[in-house]
């Protein structure tokens, strides 16, 4: 058992020597004491999606709650608004990674008036709070007579994304060589060219990362979905919200581990996206 | 010979209230290896970027082999530029960097392949085709960047400070190269930089700038020798600089100037001179010779002065010497050790000293009232 310990810390110890060795024990017991913090409860969780027991008290290994989710009519409409969820947020994404990053390089490299107030603008609806975006988005909507459905939703998410893959965009370019944009004019390309040979491969990585961080935000958002999601269009935490005001039923202890394991598997997999886009961009 | 040549004719520049360029002519060979010289701030990058075609003259033209360029974008003129900060695409491979204006022209495949491993054989990086440039030394990135701007065999090769990022001995290496491809591939190259070192030892020919204006072309040679201009005497290798009075013109394109400092010295002069003109004088420190002993006999055009060794400099293949002649006059004095220093009569601290040189080696740089 010591050994089985010792060799996690040893293992542990090895992730940090990337940068300067941690002299003391004390670093190690700071990142030790903070991985508990942030993994114990969801190891909680993940251990009781698989117990038998209704309560907390453990029963014995069972997949009975993945079976009710799954397979049990009572949890059909979940299902359909996992859809509602996964459609709103791969479009919304979307669109807000093309108009972001559009904006970003615009806002980078165009030297125009009020440039200055057009991007503390563009931030804004990050540091607004939820609760407001969600019903100026609804009185916006309601006074335009445009009716509450999934699709407004989708434009709700596409706003509120957009800021974050400005942001996270720019960061990128921050790093980014704009001399290389001369450099491919020099040889010849056209701005198209440029754009679509140059710039954009060269800020891909930035551009999947915030992808990725909106399709994360939409999945996440609660409060604006709430206010603008019409019948029909209710995603995931709203339906979850309504279900869940009579207590917390074991089927969304089994539903988290779904959602922990895709997160799993998309971040694995974008990460390798993104080193083979980098390497075999021909 | 090939490569264009260029014309840059009456060129200004503004950027708001500030006058990058006043007024700039020059005229470059085809063939020339030409260099902007000057400090930084001085226009020279300025210039640069509008000869490639990054920037519009305020007015003004730019003519390469007699058409103006200035309404012609910058993707679509004859030339092409080595970035200062390399500007390789990081996404891309060495090769596909190499390759990159091929592939926009479309060519095919095969073609690509054989063209590219030739201009990375000139920069002499045939392996390293398959490496991202995150891979490479900065040294390696520099050839990268040459040999991707000469792919499309340009008549003009714009270089913008190429090797100011490499360590001192590589930039001597890579500026031999440098010439080496020149010599090879024979186009114009127009070279920008604020080291007079580099502009010297590579250029056929030298514009040296200042405030966005070109003070003096010439060769190497000129520049160094006869400087037209105070600003090239001082930007250009280390010199003594002197004001005197011109108090009689005697012999062949000599003058007794008196310098109030110093005394009544000889000095060359090409341009016509009279006694009472005021003149600005330089003389190169490794021109003088410097001595304990008072040197037995003197031709009679020479210049003799007494000193004290104010400061000294030993750095190896050479010393300076700071040698003080009076209150107001110190002269730097450069010595070559071409012995063993040991063996030389060693010069130190403090010691009295005099200091010599050929008349010849004073040389009038202005004229003024």
């Amino acid at each position: 058992m010591t050994g089985a310990v010792q060799s996690v810390l040893g293992k542990i110890k090895g992730i940090m020597n990337t940068g300067n060795k941690p002299t003391g024990k004390f670093s190690l017991s700071v990142f030790l004491v903070v991985l508990v913090f942030l993994y114990l409860p969801l190891a909680i969780l993940i251990l009781n999606s698989f117990n038998a027991s209704k309560s907390m008290s453990w029963e014995g290994f069972s997949l009975r709650w993945y079976n009710e989710l799954f397979f049990s009519p009572s949890w059909v409409s979940l299902w359909k608004t996992f859809g509602n969820s996964a459609v709103a947020a791969l479009t919304s994404a979307t669109a807000a990674t093309v108009v972001g990053t559009l904006g970003a390089i615009g806002l980078y490299w165009y030297r125009f008036r009020a440039k200055k107030a057009i991007q503390i603008a563009a931030f804004m609806p990050m540091l607004i709070p939820e609760i407001i975006i969600g019903v100026s988005l609804a009185m916006l909507f309601a006074s335009t007579k445009l009716p509450m459905s999934l699709f407004t939703v989708i434009l709700a998410h596409t706003t509120f994304n957009i800021p974050f893959v400005l942001l996270v965009v720019m960061a990128r370019l921050e790093s980014f060589d704009f001399m290389i944009i001369e450099a491919a004019y020099d040889l010849g390309a056209t701005e198209y060219q440029a754009l679509s040979k140059v710039i954009l491969p060269a800020v891909f990585p930035g551009i999947i990362a915030a992808f990725l961080i909106a399709v994360t935000l939409s999945l996440d958002d609660f409060v604006v979905a709430f206010f603008v999601a019409g019948p029909g269009g209710s995603t995931l935490p709203v339906y979850l919200e309504s279900r869940l005001k009579l207590g917390i039923p074991p089927v969304i202890n089994a539903l988290s581990v779904v959602i922990i394991a895709g997160t799993v598997v998309l971040a694995f997999l974008s990460r390798n996206i993104v080193k083979y886009m980098f390497h075999s961009n021909k | 010979m090939k490569g264009s040549q260029v014309a840059i004719q009456n060129v200004e520049k503004r950027f708001g209230d500030f006058q990058a360029l006043k007024n700039v002519s020059l005229d470059i060979k085809k063939g020339e290896f030409y260099s902007l010289l000057g400090p930084s701030g001085c226009g020279k990058t300025t210039l640069l970027r509008i000869i490639a075609g990054f920037e519009d003259p305020t007015a003004g033209a730019v003519l390469l082999d007699g058409r103006d360029v200035v309404p012609i974008a910058a993707n679509k003129r004859p030339v092409n530029t080595v970035f200062q900060t390399y500007a390789l695409f990081p996404h891309l491979t060495v090769f596909e960097n190499v390759a990159f204006p091929l592939r926009l022209r479309k060519l095919p495949g095969a073609e690509v392949s054989a063209k590219v491993e030739q201009f990375l054989e000139l920069v002499k990086l045939p392996k390293e085709g398959k490496k991202l440039p995150a891979q490479l030394s900065g040294g390696q990135k520099q050839r990268v960047a040459i040999a991707r701007a000469l792919i499309n065999e340009p008549s003009v090769l714009l270089l913008d400070e190429p090797l100011s990022a490499l360590d001192a001995k590589l930039r001597q290496h890579m500026l031999i190269e440098l010439d080496l491809i020149h010599d090879h591939i024979g186009i114009t190259f127009i070279y920008v930089t604020h080291d007079q070192q580099e502009a010297l030892s590579v250029s056929d020919r030298v514009a040296v700038m200042n405030e966005g204006e070109v003070v003096q072309v010439g060769t190497p040679f000129e520049i160094y020798e006869s400087p037209a201009h105070p600003f090239v005497a001082h930007f250009i290798g280390e010199t003594n600089y002197l004001s005197g009075t011109v108090t009689e013109v005697f012999r062949d394109k000599h003058v007794r100037v008196d310098f109030p400092d110093i005394g009544t010295l000889i000095v060359y002069e090409d341009k016509p001179l009279k006694a009472g003109d005021k003149v600005k004088v330089t003389v190169r420190p490794e021109k003088i010779r410097i001595s304990l002993d008072k040197p037995a006999s003197l031709a009679e055009n020479m210049n003799l002065l007494q000193g004290r060794v104010d400061e000294l400099i030993y750095s190896g293949f050479q010393s300076k010497f700071f040698v003080r002649v009076n209150e107001k006059a110190q002269f730097r004095v450069f010595r070559q050790h071409v012995k063993f220093y040991m063996d030389e009569k060693a010069i130190s601290w403090k010691d009295e000293v005099y200091i010599w040189w050929n008349d010849n080696d004073g040389y009038v740089v202005e004229v003024g009232e």
